[in-house]
């Protein structure tokens, strides 16, 4: 039997660009934003329940895996919002060009770091 | 699903290794990607030693050499070696681009030269492109208009005419569409790069009569809307031209203009 026409290599060889990067973390920050989402229902629910089961949370909340992940919940809701603000511009026609993209890019990863550094310092 | 892994017969394996013949200080390490339909057998890289000092300075060049000099069974598809065919359209060093007007100064290590990504291959380096010109087709790249007659000629405005600029340059090399991860994922549905800022210096034209048609002909989830805005098009059009832009320009047109 003849071999069948391979495919290219794709992802395997090609090099990741500034741009490609922040946009899978675009996408990536979404789905931890909605495990984010269900810790913060998990949280509500046990208030309702009571004073003893909500003590398991506050464990969980103060140990060190517990701040962990508070805090990268905190970063992926920043990245998410903030690159947010980057595609409406884009959606309104502006922020096209390599140099602006790349700009702007690199701004809102900074200030993603930023905004999760302000909200846990104070 | 998307399948991020190669399937079992597009798997990459060790090729031959060839040693120059001749001793020179500036021996630059080429890997080239390999495929022969007649050899029931999986792709390979097989790297050649090129002695750059007596090479032209282009990858193409390079890719030449190794042809005439060291393997003559290497394919590639080249025409115009100045960067307005398209023809050799690959992905070097990680990025889609022309390899006739890619220097090999430019890379320091050693150059990895792939057809371009995600493409069904016909033989080496030569991708098979029969959907994207098939999606091509499908946007209708022609004028379409009732005005036209041999008598008068068609005129346009300075303003009108400078609106084409930065997208009748495109020589549909490919290199944008095939650095597209969503068209990766979704060629078969999605437009890509390439088609739509085609579709775009259609429906941009003043003198095309079927901008509206156009419009809606493209105002589809899958056709247009898979653009996320991922930018590796823009990044790597040889012309230096954005289709991102263009695909952006579209977006916004379904949106504000009222009759689309």
């Amino acid at each position: 039997m003849k071999h069948q026409s391979p495919l290219s290599p794709h992802l395997q060889v090609y090099k990741w660009q500034l741009s490609s990067l922040l946009s899978i973390t675009h996408r990536m920050t979404s789905i931890f934003n909605l495990l984010g989402l269900t810790i913060f229902a998990i949280w509500i629910f046990l208030l309702f329940i009571g004073e003893n089961t909500y003590n398991y949370f506050e464990v969980f909340a103060s140990s060190l895996f517990g701040k962990f992940i508070f805090v990268g919940i905190t970063w992926s809701f920043s990245y998410h919002m903030l690159n947010g603000i980057r595609h409406l511009f884009w959606d309104m026609g502006y922020g096209y060009e390599i140099k602006t993209a790349n700009l702007s890019g690199i701004l809102v990863l900074c200030a993603s770091f930023i905004l999760t550094l302000l909200v846990w310092i104070t | 699903m998307v399948q991020f892994n190669l399937p079992k017969n597009s798997k990459v394996e060790k090729g031959k290794y060839f040693k120059s013949k001749v001793s020179s200080k500036n021996i630059k390490k080429i890997n080239v990607y390999r495929w022969d339909p007649d050899k029931n057998e999986n792709p390979r890289v097989d790297t050649y030693e090129l002695d750059m000092d007596n090479c032209g300075p282009m990858v193409l060049d390079a890719l030449i050499k190794i042809k005439n000099e060291i393997d003559s069974s290497l394919t590639f598809r080249r025409s115009c070696r100045e960067g307005i065919c398209g023809s050799c359209a690959m992905n070097i060093d990680g990025a889609n681009t022309l390899a006739c007007t890619k220097s090999a100064k430019e890379i320091n290590d050693e150059i990895n030269i792939y057809p371009l990504p995600h493409m069904p291959v016909i033989k080496d380096l030569v991708p098979n492109l029969k959907q994207l010109y098939k999606q091509y087709q499908s946007v209708e790249p022609w004028m379409q208009s009732n005005k036209n007659s041999n008598d008068t000629e068609n005129l346009q405005s300075i303003e009108d005419r400078s609106k084409l600029d930065g997208l009748y340059e495109c020589i549909l090399c490919a290199c944008c569409a095939t650095s597209c991860p969503s068209y990766w994922w979704n060629g078969d549905k999605y437009l890509g790069p390439a088609v739509l800022l085609q579709a775009y210096r259609w429906i941009i034209d003043s003198r095309d009569e079927e901008r509206k048609k156009r419009l809606k002909k493209v105002a589809d989830e899958l056709k247009l809307f898979r653009c996320h805005t991922i930018m590796n098009c823009t990044n790597a059009c040889p012309k230096g031209l954005n289709p991102a832009k263009a695909i952006g320009s579209i977006k916004k047109m379904l949106v504000t203009e009222k009759s689309a």
